[in-house]
């Protein structure tokens, strides 16, 4: 479709990002994924760094987020998103370098590719979807599936006793001295929105400043696999994630101000 | 008030009803026509758009273009201050 920058004496104030590609992403309707793929690259536009930005896709729903982002982006095995995006950064240290990861990738079989990269304080932004499923398999049970969830394979709902409690591995991340800014933020609002976009700012502009890793948690949602309707799936969202794994940010980079009163 | 007014890329639009939703205005709805995808998409339905963008933010298909009327316009009054840049 032709867009025209103003219409009926009125102005254009929003469109589709032209740093995503023409495109239709394949997610299901009302899927989270789509808001921070547009979000992201949003901020890749406004910041004029299109040709200097390069993204790693990984393993789960967003597979094909190389499909989706028009900059250059490098597909990795199962949950080692974080381990390239660190070598990408090592070799290529001038760009901006950041892997986009689901719950089942980062938290799952990347457990440990996570933890050792942001303890290493690589100067990479890791973006970690959190929708509680396995969405691209059919809906079965993830680390951060809440207690009492029912997925495909916890039929009656998750078992503490048996399976575990749900992993806060933002919350384990944010204690780690290699991170710099950790921050958990939701796409269900447009105020959350504007707030995620925000974060995904910040972290461009430290990832500029060499100043370490840049954690964001983005609490999503999975109509699809939570057997829901979009609408019902973010309230849902609202009433039954936001309480374990609340918004807001984790760990922020103290101040110059704050830095001289702790020394006084 | 303020004047805009919102477009629908149709082909990209998966009907997930949050634009709908996230509309303070609620001047979206369900088209009761369907698109090449298979679903029924989002348009506007009442003519109050103030062009807040909200629905453009939450989209998760980023298939909204939103229009406002310009600041400039809306600090003249009368009609001829409104200048097509």
């Amino acid at each position: 479709m032709q867009i025209n920058d103003s219409i009926e004496g009125l102005e254009l104030v929003y469109q589709r990002p032209a740093t995503l590609t023409d495109t239709p992403f394949h997610y299901c309707p009302g899927c989270g994924h789509g808001v921070a793929h547009k979000l992201l690259m949003e901020v890749v536009e406004e910041m004029g760094i299109q040709e200097n930005t390069i993204g790693v896709a990984p393993v789960g729903c967003s597979v094909f987020a190389y499909h989706y982002m028009n900059i250059d982006m490098q597909e990795a095995a199962h949950g080692r998103a974080s381990a390239v995006a660190t070598g990408i950064k090592r070799v290529l240290p001038d760009k901006f370098v950041f892997s986009y990861q689901g719950d089942g990738d980062l938290a799952a079989i990347g457990t440990a590719e996570t933890i050792h990269t942001v303890n290493r304080g690589e100067n990479i932004l890791i973006v970690f979807i959190n929708n509680g499923i396995y969405g691209m398999t059919g809906g079965q049970m993830a680390p951060t599936t809440l207690i009492g969830q029912i997925t495909s394979t916890s039929p009656y709902g998750r078992d503490e006793k048996l399976i575990g409690y749900p992993l806060k591995i933002t919350d384990m991340i944010a204690i780690l001295p290699g991170a710099f800014y950790v921050t958990r933020q939701s796409v269900n609002t447009a105020g959350n929105v504007r707030k995620l976009k925000k974060a995904f700012q910040k972290s461009f502009e430290f990832q500029k400043l060499n100043k370490g890793t840049c954690f964001i948690e983005v609490v999503s949602n999975c109509p699809s696999g939570w057997g829901m309707t979009p609408v019902e799936a973010n309230k849902w969202m609202e009433e039954n994630m936001f309480p374990y794994y609340p918004l807001g940010d984790l760990k922020v980079p103290r101040t110059e101000k704050e830095k001289g009163s702790n020394n006084a | 008030m303020i004047r805009g007014t919102v477009h629908f890329k149709i082909e990209i639009c998966k009907g997930c009803e949050l634009c709908i939703v996230a509309c303070p205005q609620e001047s979206l709805g369900l088209s009761n026509k369907i698109n090449l995808q298979g679903y029924r998409f989002a348009e506007l339905i009442k003519d109050n758009c103030t062009g807040c963008i909200n629905c453009a933010l939450v989209c998760p298909d980023a298939a909204i273009t939103v229009y406002r009327e310009p600041k400039s316009a809306l600090r003249k009054s009368g009609k001829e201050a409104v200048e097509v840049k």
